[in-house]
């Protein structure tokens, strides 16, 4: 056999990986100012762009997709090409994946802080980016595949399987999440509506953090940690049940979100059953990785390489086992909307994520720039400033979750809710939030320090941007008779005819099943429900503008708790018309489903002192000020346009309303405004607030009219 | 809850995508040894560009 030369294309690992760490720091940073506005308020300056139901979001998207993003594409760009013994199928292909993935990034930062969202939760980013998201994704999976197709090894390795489910799960559930109607060039609405718009949200959502910041983590760590420690991998054969359990079992976890919401109770309970179940599988793996080290225990002690990914495994084992414990509802009604969910999330985000990430760094650029490590000390350093930065992160949060809830739940003897102020059960976890902003802190100054030390390392060393190597040519194991059917030649590339079966089936199931069924929705509807009025839906939008549901959720869970709380417990039939969704997943302030019913209703001169500046209505609020939504006039050109975006959704609205929409508007603006100069507030009535507090002061009302007519 | 059999459909289309994934990897013998890729990784099959590492 004949050995064939060729070498491996280093500079584009070199790119993802300079990216990676870039918007690693970035990503953290914003996160820090996030967690510092928590505690005081005034960082968000009173300015739009900075406050933090815009600042979450980009923290989220840019810690997910730009940090861990880009540290999916470095470690699958350098291992792929060494597993497969093939540079990657095309140069041209690598670098559009990787400027795509950067400009993807950019828009984001351009537009996330101004208000351009589709407010769901890790999929913020509007219609324009993900088309464009999609589009790389392909690049990407096409990059990927056609390697493979080209491979000189027979065997596919297990962290290879990792990544062909990464790609294939999430431009799935990528696609099904972002099917929206658009409105204008950066204004959509989701396609589904309330409890299914929620339902497809959360199955995106969930599986965002099982087909993207697990999956492809777990390839790498079936690469890197043999690498690291120069051992294969503890058992083979549990890999591979590892992978096909969890990749199986992972898509029917989503519902485990919507615990006690408005979901079907079948629903919630399949979700339990399957995040269970996902023990078995997680808690293999983490064993596997772990049990690579046995025998090898002394060179952890030397490493700071292992020392990060042992650290990683360990945290992956935590809140793969923290999750499922999550998932059952008497521990969900305790943890959920708290932040318990944030200690949660950043075990996996700081503990698995980032220190996986950078045990990856500390071996590849030593690696690659022929050098050693400019300061194992350093490194050390790194290591234990960032778990300790873990600790000081997640205990107060566990603290602060499970303090707040106990609050949120208590009864004094007499029946009454021990705190019937919300606020109160805030400000006594401001010690919780500035400790965990300083554990945050802690880790950021860690990676600082690795960036020093990697770019000396890389300093010391030359760049080599193309590796040789050489295997032989794999021999076809068939060859094709003459005269054969063309379909034949598709059917011995079962890679190719999964992924274009697949793209066939959903892009059929898309375009028939979406629009036929969704329309007319089968939810119990409930007969005083009616659509939002324009100055409302516009209200409604300055409310997914502002990011209202990264702190509110509004959805009141059918507990004496909060039924006391907050009024009637949400029932599926009152999100109809809610296109997207706002049920939020934490509650940083109260909840918001019945703000303008009887139970909770404030006069409108309450809804504009108190977004002009919380504080003088609630002393010590950390909810930020919104001066700006006085100032700004409401922008009424799409309001026909939206009225028509709804009816095509669903919403009943009459034929030709679109064309009286901004009289009725401007008549329901005047009022409020009249109302509003009745309480010595002077205010014009084209201004962003009125539609808010219009919007606010709708919520919860319908479903009492309802209670009426009976 | 129409939103339910979308649900369902698509993902029970992506798992008969890695049941046939599966079945193919069991078929072309990729799973017949389970020893030996996890040590043949191990072996670079390429010089590291400075000599005194």
């Amino acid at each position: 056999m004949e050995l064939e030369k060729f070498s491996y294309d280093n500079s584009i690992v070199r790119k993802f990986i300079i990216a990676t760490v870039v918007f690693g720091v970035v990503g953290m940073l914003v996160g820090l100012l996030a967690a510092l506005q928590l505690v005081w308020p005034s960082l968000g300056f009173a300015t739009d762009f900075l406050t933090f139901g815009r600042i979450r979001p980009l923290h989220t998207n840019a810690v997910i997709f730009a940090f861990v993003g880009n540290g999916i594409f470095a470690g699958v760009y350098y291992s792929l090409q060494r597993l497969l013994k093939a540079r990657m199928w095309s140069d041209m292909l690598s670098n559009v994946n990787f400027w795509g993935w950067q400009i993807i990034i950019l828009s984001a930062v351009l537009t996330l802080p101004f208000g351009y969202t589709t407010g769901k939760e890790y999929a913020e980013l509007e219609w324009p980016i993900d088309i464009a998201i999609t589009l790389l994704w392909v690049v990407f999976g096409l990059n990927m595949i056609m390697t493979m197709v080209k491979r000189r090894e027979r065997h596919i390795y297990v962290a290879i399987w990792f990544y062909l489910a990464t790609f294939v799960t999430v431009a799935i559930l990528h696609i099904f999440n972002s099917f929206e109607l658009p409105v204008s060039f950066l204004k959509s609405y989701s396609w589904y509506a309330g409890v299914q718009d929620a339902l497809v949200q959360w199955w995106y959502g969930h599986n965002a953090v099982a087909f993207f910041l697990t999956t492809p983590y777990l390839g790498l760590m079936y690469y890197f940690v043999p690498k690291a420690a120069n051992r294969p991998v503890y058992s083979y054969r549990l890999s591979i049940i590892h992978f096909w359990a969890l990749i199986f079992i992972y898509i029917w976890a989503g519902p485990h979100h919507l615990l006690y919401t408005a979901l079907p109770d079948w629903a919630q309970s399949l979700g339990v059953v399957f995040s269970i179940m996902l023990i078995a599988p997680s808690w293999g793996g983490m064993l596997n990785g772990l049990l690579t080290l046995r025998g090898a225990w002394d060179r952890v002690r030397d490493s700071a390489v292992l020392k990060f990914m042992v650290v990683a495994i360990t945290c992956y084992g935590m809140t793969t086992f923290e999750g499922p414990m999550m998932s059952l509802k008497s521990v969900n009604a305790i943890s959920h909307f708290t932040d318990w969910t944030i200690a949660h999330v950043h075990i996996g985000g700081l503990g698995w994520n980032g220190f996986l990430t950078f045990g990856m760094l500390y071996f590849l650029v030593p690696k690659m720039w022929g050098s050693k490590l400019h300061s194992p000390t350093l490194a050390n350093f790194h290591f234990w400033i960032g778990t300790l930065g873990i600790i000081f992160y997640a205990i107060p949060m566990y603290w602060a979750g499970f303090a707040q809830s106990q609050m949120w739940t208590d009864f004094t003897d007499d029946g009454f809710l021990a705190n019937p102020i919300f606020l109160d059960t805030v400000t006594k976890l401001a010690p919780m939030y500035a400790m965990r902003a300083f554990g945050g802190a802690i880790y950021i100054i860690g990676v600082l320090v690795m960036v020093y030390n990697l770019i000396m390392t890389a300093k010391a060393g030359s760049f080599q941007k193309e590796e040789p190597a050489e295997a032989a040519a794999l021999t076809p194991v068939y060859t094709p008779h003459k005269g054969e059917h063309w379909h034949r030649a598709l059917e011995r590339k079962p890679l190719i005819l999964t992924v274009l079966a697949l793209v066939a089936v959903s892009i059929g199931g898309l375009f028939e099943i979406i629009p036929t069924m969704l329309v007319k929705s089968n939810i119990p509807t409930i007969s005083s429900v009616r659509p939002y009025t324009p100055l409302e839906l516009e209200g409604r939008d300055l409310y997914i503008k502002e990011g209202c549901y990264n702190c509110h959720s509004q959805m009141i869970r059918p507990f004496r708790s909060e039924t006391e709380r907050y009024g009637e417990y949400s029932k599926a039939g009152e999100f109809v018309y809610d296109h997207p969704f706002q049920w939020g997943s934490k509650r940083t302030g109260p909840d918001l489903a019945r703000e303008g019913g009887s139970k909770l209703r404030k006069p409108n001169s309450w809804h504009y002192n108190h977004m002009l500046d919380p504080t003088i209505l609630s002393p010590g609020s950390i909810m930020p000020p919104y001066p700006w939504l006085i100032d700004n006039e409401l922008d009424m050109s799409l309001t026909a346009k939206k009225i028509n975006a709804m009816r095509t959704l669903g919403v009943p609205y009459p034929v030709g309303y679109e064309n009286r929409a901004v009289a009725d508007l401007q008549a329901q603006a005047d009022a409020i405004a009249s109302d509003l100069a009745g309480s010595g507030i002077e205010v014009a009535s084209d201004r962003e607030i009125i539609a808010l507090i219009a919007y606010l002061q709708r919520l919860g009302r319908d479903i009492e009219n309802e209670v009426e007519t009976k | 809850m129409s939103v339910m059999i979308i649900h369902i459909v698509v993902s029970l289309i992506i798992a008969l995508a890695f049941l046939g994934a599966f079945i193919w990897a069991i078929k072309t013998n990729q799973y017949d040894d389970d020893y030996s890729p996890s040590v043949r990784i191990l072996f670079d099959d390429t010089k590291p560009n400075n000599e005194n590492v």
